[in-house]
């Protein structure tokens, strides 16, 4: 029942992304406007890690990526509160983790479609990478794209006031993209921030992600980054099942 | 038979400024078949009764059954043997028709054919044919609220609840509603429950009314006894009667959220 129910408001969810492509390609302009103007100026910098400049830097445009593409996922269920769309399922008997499952599934799926794009992109700017690096880049961030959209759509049921729901969201990634290392490692920078940084659990995903484009794959930070992905992932969606079951208010 | 019975049945919200409590303990029977209509100034708790009534938000007290199935302990069953019909509608603008009625009979468990099949007859029921393939945005108000009402009936519920399903109607398709809620009834021995602020459409609709206000039930009757009883005769108003039970002609802010 979870698996059907999930497949029909996965469905549901991905036509209507279909419908709206140029919103689709809209959400990978800014970190495809990273790749362009910011990329270059990194090409001849001591990073401090192995590998190219764009190896360091397109992993953080990914995370960049899903940070921001899930994070803002709340906002289409904030519409759909006011429609009523929302109760009018609460009230069949559909699964409420498979009401969360569908939409987090089509957020993963669009962010895939936009991390290829990214990657292809990054590929003509001068990026050479180890294809199942790569693939392992676009799992990691799928996790992470599912734990936020789970979050962002819990935080979305509960919001009563939707002015609210942007300055929160704003407020909790832009903190989140610059203690991660999303653009630059952070192994740079002064020892008290590269502490900081270690308490915002993105960073374990950005060095994972980071380590797979070198073709490093046995390494600590790949485990560190697995342990966070999956316990992000089962505590978000938990979270966020709870609040489509109990959702009142 | 009593189809719905609630005892105590009461919500608490809890807010910035205190607890508020949107239903303090609401006491009815609605028996198999009737048409209740579920009357009460803004903020009486009307629309909070509703979405406990139908498993959208958990009572903070007291017990109720639909159809014989326990609130607290029976969700799924109070969902499969209720539809229901919020102000707001339910239907994402932006889809077909068909492609709605297809989804909410595959929510409800049907196979794609079933379920096409089952979209079908509703929409001959409903008069909605012609209007299959347009998106929902292009729907009129009376052609949306046979919608709405479409997809709570898709799984042939035994009680359908209505919350003011005529507001914003024109009076045709008012008219239209109401021989719709009727049919129902008399067809399928449906059980509904309305909310409405037009007394008219309580007075020529329901079989009994309950009126609440601040939370409990204050009186229930069928709109003669009520006339008889707060208007002074049985030929009063019911808006008089109304004003009389409800002991003010305007309402405070809302309560509830």
């Amino acid at each position: 029942m979870l698996l059907h129910d999930t497949a029909l408001i996965y469905g549901r969810y991905l036509r209507q992304s279909l419908r709206s492509r140029f919103a689709l390609l809209f959400g990978v302009l800014m970190p495809l406007l990273y790749l362009l103007f910011f990329g270059p100026l990194l090409t001849d910098l001591p990073l401090g890690e192995r590998g190219s400049s764009w190896q360091v830097l397109v992993p953080g445009l990914l995370c960049q990526l899903g940070l921001f593409g899930a994070s803002f996922a709340g906002f289409a269920i904030i519409i759909e509160k006011g429609q009523g769309v929302v109760e009018r399922m609460r009230v069949t008997p559909v699964s409420r983790l498979a009401l969360l499952l569908g939409r987090v599934l089509r957020e993963a799926t669009v962010f895939v479609f936009q991390a290829v794009l990214l990657v292809l992109a990054a590929m003509a700017m001068g990026l050479r990478a180890p294809l199942a690096g790569v693939l392992i880049g676009f799992g990691f961030v799928a996790l992470l794209t599912v734990s936020l959209a789970a979050l962002s759509y819990a935080l979305a049921m509960k919001l009563s006031t939707p002015q609210g729901f942007g300055p929160a969201i704003n407020a909790l990634t832009m903190p989140s993209m610059l203690l991660s290392g999303l653009m630059l490692p952070m192994s740079l920078g002064p020892a008290w921030l590269d502490v900081l940084s270690h308490l915002m659990p993105f960073r374990y995903l950005v060095d994972a992600v980071r380590d797979a484009y070198v073709g490093t794959y046995a390494t600590a930070h790949m485990l560190y980054g697995v342990l966070v992905a999956v316990g992000l992932t089962a505590v978000s969606v938990t979270v966020g099942t709870r609040v489509f079951r109990t959702a009142g208010a | 038979m009593a189809i719905i019975s609630t005892a105590g049945l009461a919500r608490t919200f809890r807010t910035k400024r205190g607890p508020v409590d949107a239903v303090r303990g609401i006491d009815l029977t609605v028996r198999e078949g009737e048409i209740l209509g579920f009357l009460g100034p803004n903020g009486a708790g009307k629309t909070t009764t509703l979405r406990m009534l139908t498993t959208l938000l958990a009572p903070t007290g007291g017990a109720a059954t639909v159809a014989g199935c326990d609130l607290a302990t029976d969700p799924a069953g109070v969902r499969r043997a209720c539809g229901y019909v919020a102000q707001s509608g339910g239907v994402d603008p932006q889809i077909t028709v068909r492609e709605e009625l297809v989804t909410q009979g595959r929510l409800y468990r049907l196979t794609k054919t079933q379920a096409a099949e089952r979209a079908g007859e509703l929409a001959r029921d409903l008069g909605l044919t012609e209007l299959l393939d347009r998106k929902c945005a292009a729907l009129s108000g009376g052609q949306r609220r046979r919608l709405d009402i479409a997809m709570a009936l898709t799984h042939r519920p035994e009680v359908l609840f209505l919350d003011e399903p005529t507001t914003g109607l024109d009076p045709g398709s008012r008219a239209d509603l109401w021989e719709l809620v009727r049919r129902l009834r008399d067809e399928h021995g449906t059980t509904v429950f309305l909310t409405t602020h037009y007394l008219d459409e309580a007075d020529a609709l329901s079989d009994r009314l309950v009126v609440v206000d601040r939370g409990v039930v204050v009186a229930e009757g069928t709109p003669g006894a009520l006339k008889l009883e707060y208007g002074g005769s049985i030929d009063a108003t019911l808006q008089d009667t109304f004003l009389a039970i409800t002991g003010r002609s305007a309402a405070p802010a809302d309560a509830a959220p």
